[in-house]
C-alpha cells in the first residue's frame, strides 16, 4: 500500500532528462504549471499533453509507473469532478431530483480533472527524474539572490533535503511498526471509520517517538561533524548550465510561446 | 503442535526490474518443546522467513503447516494464525504505545477478542513470565523504563497472547551484556515454562549453540544446512563459506585441535572445553 506512492519518488535513470541541470528543471516545471492555468481550452491541454509525453518518452521513465502515482488522489479527482458537474448552472442535459447536470458542468468537470491530472504527471516528473539532492541543491541556488531579502536560502534547502532524506526512512519505520502490531493482532483494514482512526494510535505513538529519536541522533551526528549552517560553505558538485541546458532553455521558451499564442488565438 | 515449511519461496517486486529471490526452496520442520535456531548473515532472508510463519508475507509458492493447517492457503483466518504463532520482531520496544506497560503488553490479547478476566489474567502471567514484577510494573509508563526493561514488557506482549510457536527475531540485539544474558535466560525460562516451539534468530553463535536443539544456516535465501548444534558447527568450512563463524569455545577447542593437541571435536560449552584441557594436561603431566 506504501509502496504505491510515487509522487516524490526518484526513478534511477540516466536520460537526457535525468542530466538536465536541476535549476533548469524546476524552472521547466513551474513554467508547466503556470502554462496548465492559462490553457483555456482542449487544444492547448493536448499540445501541453504532447509535450509532456515527448519528455516522459526521452526520460524511460515506464509510463505504468507514473500512472501509479495517480492512485492517492483519485479521490480528489472525483470529488471535484462530481461538484463541478454538479454546481455549474447552464443548459440542463439531464435531472434528477435537486441534481441538474449541466453541459458546461460537464466540460468544466472535464476540464479541470485533465488540468489536474497533467499537473501532478509534470510534478512528479521533475522528482523522479532529479535526484533529492541535486532537487535542493537547484532550490538553494534559485533562492539565492533572495538571500539579500532574508530568505534563509540554505535552510531552506537543508531543511528539505533532509525531510526527502528521511521520506523513505519513516516509510520503513511505518512499515515495520505496521507489521510489528499486525503480529500482535492489530487489524488495519476492517471496521468503521472510528474503529479504522483509532486503530491508527498503535501505529501513530512508535512513529513519533521514532522521528524524534532519528531527528535528535541526527542533529546530535551534524553538530558532531561541525555544521553551521549556511555561511561559507563550499560544495563538491558546482552546477553549470551545459548545451543540452540552454538547448533545453530554448525548446522551453518555444513551448511557452506556442500556448500562449494558442490561447491567445482560439 | 508441529510446525512445518515445504519448499518455500518468496521473489519480492516480481515482475519489477528490482526483483529479487528472497526465499529459495526452504523447507523445516520442529516439534513441540524444541528450540530452532535460525542463523545467517545481514539479508539473508530470516527476517522474511520469520514474516511468513505469521502470515505478514505470503509465498510465492511452497506450504506452511502449523498443527493441521496450511496457513498458506485463502481463507485462513489472520487472527487464528497469529493466536498460534507469535513473532517478536527486532528492537520491539519500538512498538510499545500504551499509557502503562499493563495495557501495552494486554493490547495483544484485546486483539484476539478474550473476556476482560482472562485479559488481566494473561497481562500479569505474562509481565511475571518475562521476569518483571506486575504490581510495580503495571501502572508505569513503558516509555520510562531501561532499555532491557522495555524489551521485556514488548516480548511479554507477544507472550500474552499464549502463542504455540513463539518467534523472536535477535531478543538480544543492541542489549548491555548483563541485559543480553538476561532477557536470553528469560527467553529459555519462558520456552521452558510453556514447552512450546521456539524459533530464535541470532547472531551470537554461542547463544544459538548453548540454547536451541536445531539449527537452520540460511545465506541469500537458500537452506545451507541443518542439523544439532554439534552437527552444524562441525562443518565449520561450509559455515566459513557463507561467513558464519564458530561459537567462540568452539573457535578456541579446533584451534588447539589444529595445533595437534588432543581434544574432542566441535566443544559447544566451556565445561567440556575446560574438562577436555585439564584432562589432556593431566595426560601429559603423567
Amino acid at each position: 500500500m506504501i509502496r504505491d506512492i510515487t509522487i516524490g519518488q526518484f526513478f534511477p535513470g540516466d536520460s537526457v532528462i535525468h542530466r538536465l541541470d536541476p535549476r533548469v528543471k524546476i524552472i521547466a516545471t513551474l513554467l508547466f504549471i503556470i502554462e496548465l492555468f492559462i490553457v483555456d481550452n482542449f487544444l492547448g491541454f493536448a499540445i501541453a499533453a504532447l509535450c509532456l509525453g515527448v519528455v516522459i518518452n526521452v526520460s524511460k521513465v515506464p509510463l505504468g509507473y507514473i500512472v501509479r502515482g495517480l492512485k492517492p488522489i483519485i479521490i480528489i479527482l472525483l470529488f471535484t469532478f462530481t461538484l463541478n458537474m454538479f454546481m455549474i448552472d447552464g443548459h440542463v442535459i439531464w435531472k434528477w431530483g435537486f441534481l441538474e447536470l449541466t453541459e458546461e458542468g460537464l466540460r468544466t468537470a472535464v476540464f479541470m480533472a485533465v488540468r489536474l491530472i497533467l499537473l501532478i504527471i509534470g510534478s512528479s516528473m521533475l522528482t523522479l527524474c532529479t535526484r533529492p539532492l541535486s532537487l535542493t541543491d537547484g532550490i538553494e541556488r534559485l533562492l539565492s539572490p533572495f538571500k539579500k531579502i532574508g530568505v534563509p536560502a540554505h535552510e531552506i534547502a537543508m531543511m528539505m533535503t533532509i525531510a526527502l532524506r528521511f521520506i523513505p526512512t519513516l516509510l520503513e519505520e511505518t512499515d515495520k511498526i505496521m507489521k510489528a502490531q499486525q503480529a500482535r493482532g492489530a487489524d488495519f483494514e476492517t471496521g468503521n471509520l472510528i474503529h479504522r482512526a483509532k486503530s491508527l494510535i498503535p501505529i501513530l505513538v512508535p512513529l513519533f517517538v521514532s522521528a524524534f529519536r532519528i531527528a535528535q541522533d541526527l542533529a546530535m551526528a551534524m553538530e558532531a561533524r561541525c555544521y553551521r549552517g549556511g555561511e561559507n560553505r563550499t560544495r563538491m558538485n558546482e552546477m553549470k548550465l551545459k548545451k543540452r541546458d540552454y538547448t533545453a532553455l530554448v525548446l522551453l521558451t518555444m513551448f511557452l510561446a506556442v500556448i500562449i499564442t494558442e490561447s491567445k488565438l482560439f | 503442535m508441529s510446525i512445518r515449511v515445504e519448499n518455500l519461496i518468496h521473489i519480492y517486486d516480481k515482475g519489477m526490474p528490482t526483483e529479487q529471490l528472497a526465499l529459495d526452496n526452504i523447507s523445516f520442520a520442529a516439534d513441540d518443546g524444541r528450540m530452532v535456531g535460525i542463523i545467517g548473515h545481514t539479508g539473508s532472508g530470516k527476517s522474511t522467513l520469520l514474516q511468513h510463519l505469521n502470515g505478514l508475507l505470503r509465498p510465492d509458492s511452497g506450504k506452511i503447516i502449523i498443527g493441521d493447517t496450511d496457513i498458506t492457503q485463502p481463507g485462513v483466518s489472520m487472527v487464528e494464525i497469529r493466536k498460534k504463532i507469535g513473532l517478536v520482531f527486532q528492537y520491539p520496544e519500538y512498538q510499545l504505545f500504551e499509557e502503562t506497560v499493563a495495557k501495552d503488553v494486554a493490547f495483544g490479547p484485546k486483539n484476539l477478542g478474550l473476556s476482560r478476566e482472562e485479559i488481566d489474567e494473561r497481562v500479569r502471567e505474562a509481565i511475571e513470565l518475562v521476569g518483571l514484577d506486575y504490581e510495580e510494573m503495571k501502572d508505569r509508563s513503558p516509555f520510562e523504563l531501561s532499555g532491557g526493561q522495555k524489551r521485556r514488557v514488548a516480548i511479554a506482549g507477544v507472550v500474552a497472547m499464549r502463542p504455540e510457536v513463539l518467534i523472536l527475531d535477535e531478543p538480544t540485539a543492541g542489549l548491555d551484556p548483563k541485559a543480553h544474558k538476561d532477557v536470553l535466560n528469560m527467553v529459555e525460562e519462558v520456552h521452558k515454562r510453556t514447552g512450546n516451539i521456539t524459533i530464535l534468530v541470532s547472531h551470537n553463535m554461542a547463544d544459538i549453540a548453548r540454547l536451541c536443539d536445531k539449527i537452520i544456516v540460511i545465506d541469500s535465501g537458500k537452506l545451507i544446512t541443518s542439523g544439532t548444534p554439534y552437527e552444524v558447527f562441525s562443518k565449520k568450512e561450509e559455515l566459513r563459506a557463507v561467513g558464519l563463524e564458530l561459537p567462540p569455545v568452539t573457535r578456541f577447542t579446533e584451534t588447539l585441535r589444529e595445533r595437534g593437541i588432543d581434544l574432542a571435536a566441535t566443544i559447544l560449552d566451556t565445561d567440556t572445553a575446560a574438562e577436555q584441557i585439564a584432562a589432556y594436561l593431566k595426560g601429559k603431566a603423567k
